[in-house]
């Protein structure tokens, strides 16, 4: 969007203060610092000015100020977003959620929680606890990311082959449109009449409207849980272990899988236990009724050590469980140790491509003279490789963003997409246009314009303006280069 | 058979040149639901786009035309230990699995297994330029764009014609059993919802003619063992039971008084008419049979944190959907534009403003 604002900073902030409290209408730099970027920091910009509303009104009428004088609108939660789709918009508001922190109720016998869309997500869990209930999806982030952002992002985690995204576990959303109406989509029901709006704006990365009230449902805690955690020689045969335990008819709460980098850093940094020696390493959770998971680990057991399973070891109690999955959970700061920087992927791909696609890796691995490593959502097919760099050397960063966009065309190219949990945001908007062609690419911005005429809400992001698409599938990508990133380094 | 997909392009073209309106039909075995079709409209038969294009066991996906059969679909997916575990109903031996998402129906273990809109991982779809698009994907975690594939979940084809479909299947529980037990209506719904938080293998629980029936379904262990603990005796006719339910073969729904679909909270208190009521989804689908007032109706479904449809019979020319607040309405209509700037689709199907 390159309009120019209608209105300075000063009226704007002059107009907000009115009805908002004045200490949180945001304009000096200094304090607007730290919103200039989310968790993919490689991307920064800084806002015109940073409002925190705490009321729905005030959203609603923050909204009909914006969409008047065609001000940008980036809506912000905890921060932790992994593609850039909270960086702010030099000519536009930041519209942080973070007073929105109250969960409102949790109904034991309905199994639901109402929510603001500042609450984070394990702060849920923790809450429904004493009912014997937990909110199902659970990213890595979940200390500190926000059940907002997880509907703006569709948000999965550890669990989500058996428990779902967090399109499969709300029940209804409020919401302030672009043109600040105030409406509920969704219902207590399971469903309602109609299109199914709620879950066209879960992922829709802040575009289609701000969310202001969340309905979600809770699980009942399963009685037990463990883990089988498996070594493997070959990446290959950890590959086809996944495919075996599933098609067994056993669905794990939880199956991932890491690479050889990955098991020694992960391992260096917890102390786990790992096998270091492995080439590929998996974690089985198997939960349920305490009869049930007795049944299904011994099956576990017995399928990987046949499906080749150079050491097989299951937790014992809890405190052996936390950690074996301690060591995946510190993968990322795990890789932090060995290298001065990564840059984390999120592409998705059929399973059975998998050998194919760490193959194919590997090689330009070499060929860009970058590390990387690897961890996975074996069970439903997210892939998550670390490129190692050092931002300090020159050029090294173009490198990986290069290295970073060479791996998902691979993973299109065999099936899979772009991202499978972190969002396009700025960070992947290019690729958009290898995995969609220009017909797509039109449809999402004429459901855009339905919700957003004036196309205020976060711009910028998640879908390519067209005519930049037919430049990026023509060009060699490694010859590419990105104009945020290109001003956030210079 | 086969792939039709250019001839639909061609009619669709060919209908936005001449003005004309098309209604969309699979094996017509819906033809009941939403308002009477446009009869000045003519059919776009997707019930010859047919067959499954592919199918990875392993992954637990399945991509498969829109006009593919759900018992050739079913039946793939037995061969392999397999199943659609949300139940979908089938209205006759031609329902297919694009009627089947566009009318969002799910059987009784949707609110354990999810909808057919919840499994959905991609589709193709036809809009109202001819375009064909793709969108979504065959694997299980895919952000990139909109959920514009789940959005045709309640549409109704009002969006374009659905041509393919990708989904997430899964394995056959290992073994099922049911429960039944006397129980009144002011007792059942509290009790299900009881039931349904208890960390238990439960993929059913409904209530009709006095009864509650509960659904245990899992590993062999898992589910003896609950059975042992829980109230209720073991009953064979449990499969029959569920099998009637999912493609409303109980007797319950036959006859051709109005049949209403409360789609509620699943805690909330019964609405009060009289005649007869059958609950599904732990409370949260309610049947009921009669004549009623729709917005009377309404009124009632929004006291029970829901909402109504007439689902079959009566006055099928007006409304039958719940009515839509002003905002929804104005972004509905916006949307149905730009799939279809030409309203060609199904025009009035879902809403005689749509």
């Amino acid at each position: 969007m390159t309009t120019k604002p209608k209105v300075s900073r000063a009226e704007l902030a002059e107009q907000f203060r009115a009805f908002i409290d004045p200490d949180f209408v945001i304009t000096d730099n200094e304090t607007m610092k730290p919103y200039e970027c989310d968790g993919m920091s490689m991307y920064c910009e800084m806002p015109m000015l940073v409002v925190l509303p705490e009321t729905a009104e005030q959203v609603q009428r923050i909204m009909r100020i914006c969409n008047e004088h065609e001000v940008p609108v980036v809506a912000r939660g905890a921060g932790t977003g992994l593609s850039a789709g909270a960086m702010p918009h030099k000519e536009g508001v930041v519209l942080s959620l973070a007073k929105f922190n109250r969960i409102l109720d949790i109904d034991p016998l309905a199994r639901t929680a109402r929510l603001q869309p500042g609450v984070r997500n394990l702060a849920i869990s923790e809450e429904a606890a004493q009912f014997g209930l937990y909110y199902g999806p659970d990213p890595s982030s979940q200390i500190a990311c926000t059940i907002g952002g997880n509907v703006a992002e569709n948000s999965g985690g550890v669990h989500c082959l058996k428990y779902g995204l967090t399109v499969h576990n709300i029940l209804s959303v409020e919401m302030i449109t672009a043109e600040g109406e105030r409406v509920t989509i969704g219902s207590d029901a399971l469903d309602v009449c109609g299109m199914d709006l709620l879950a066209l704006m879960t992922g829709s990365e802040g575009l289609l409207g701000i969310v202001t009230e969340v309905k979600v449902k809770l699980l009942p805690k399963p009685e037990v849980a463990q883990v089988v955690m498996a070594g493997f020689d070959s990446v290959q045969k950890a590959g086809d272990a996944v495919g075996g335990i599933i098609s067994h008819g056993i669905i794990p709460g939880g199956l991932e899988m890491m690479d050889g980098h990955a098991i020694i850093a992960a391992d260096d940094f917890a102390q786990a236990g790992y096998p270091r020696e492995a080439k590929a390493l998996l974690l089985c959770e198997v939960d349920g009724t305490e009869e049930e998971v007795h049944e299904h680990i011994a099956q576990a057991e017995a399928l990987f050590r046949k499906l080749g399973a150079t050491s097989v070891k299951t937790s014992q109690s809890e405190e052996e469980r936390a950690l074996l999955w301690k060591g995946r959970k510190s993968a990322f700061p795990a890789v932090g140790r060995i290298s001065p920087d990564y840059y984390c992927m999120d592409g998705t791909i059929p399973r059975r491509y998998l050998a194919h696609v760490l193959l194919e890796m590997e090689k330009m691995s070499e060929e860009f003279g970058l590390r990387v490593a690897n961890v996975f959502h074996a069970g439903d097919g997210n892939l998550h490789p670390l490129i190692l760099f050092d931002a300090n050397v020159p050029g090294e960063f173009e490198r990986t963003e290069a290295f970073g966009g060479r791996i998902l065309d691979l993973c299109v190219e065999v099936g899979g997409c772009i991202t499978g949990e972190h969002g396009v945001g700025v960070e992947k908007i290019r690729q958009m246009a290898v995995q969609f062609n220009d017909e797509e690419l039109q449809q999402f911005h004429d459901v855009k314009a339905a919700f957003d005429p004036a196309g205020i809400l976060n711009p910028g992001k998640g879908v390519p303006a067209l005519r930049f698409c037919q430049e990026y599938r023509s060009l060699e990508h490694k010859q590419h280069k990105h104009d945020t990133v290109e001003a956030a380094h210079g | 058979m086969g792939d039709i997909s250019q001839t639909l392009k061609e009619q669709i073209l060919q209908a936005g040149k001449s003005g004309q309106k098309l209604n969309i039909e699979g094996g017509g075995t819906k033809a009941f639901m939403g308002r009477s079709a446009d009869t000045d409209a003519g059919t776009l038969k997707l019930g010859e786009h047919t067959g499954i294009v592919e199918y990875h066991p392993v992954e637990l996906i399945m991509t498969a035309r829109a006009g593919t059969n759900l018992a050739e679909i079913e039946a793939t997916l037995a061969e392999e230990g397999q199943c659609l575990h949300f139940e979908p109903p089938r209205f006759g031996e031609g329902s297919t699995l694009g009627g089947t998402l566009a009318c969002n129906l799910s059987g009784p273990a949707r609110p354990w297994s999810g909808s057919v809109r919840d499994q959905v991982l991609g589709i193709r779809l036809l809009n109202g330029k001819g375009e064909h698009l793709r969108f979504g994907g065959q694997v299980m975690k895919n952000v990139a764009g909109y959920d514009t594939s789940r959005l045709q979940a309640g549409a109704m084809g009002t969006l374009g014609a659905i041509t393919e479909i990708s989904l997430k299947v899964m394995p056959k529980p290992a073994m099922s059993l049911t429960l039944v037990e006397e129980m009144s209506l002011d007792d059942v719904i509290h009790y299900m919802n009881s039931r349904a938080k208890e960390p238990k293998p439960i993929t059913g629980a409904a209530w009709v003619d006095g009864k509650v029936y509960l659904r245990l379904a899992g590993a062999r262990s898992a589910v003896e063992a609950t059975a042992e603990k829980w109230s209720g005796d073991v009953t064979e006719q449990g499969d029959a039971f569920w099998q009637q339910l999912q493609h409303m073969q109980h007797d319950f729904f036959a006859g051709d008084e109005p049949l209403w679909r409360f789609s509620v909270g699943s805690t909330a208190g019964n609405p009060e008419l009289d005649g007869p009521w059958l609950i599904d989804w732990a409370g949260s689908q309610r049947w009921y049979r009669g004549e009623a007032d729709i917005a009377r109706m309404e009124t009632l479904a929004q006291r029970a944190g829901g909402q109504v449809s007439l689902f079959r019979g009566g006055d099928r020319t007006d409304e039958v959907m719940h009515h839509q607040p002003r905002a929804l309405k104005e972004l509905q209509s916006r949307l149905k534009k730009s799939f279809d700037p030409e309203g060609i689709f199904n025009p009035g199907r879902l809403y005689s403003w749509l």
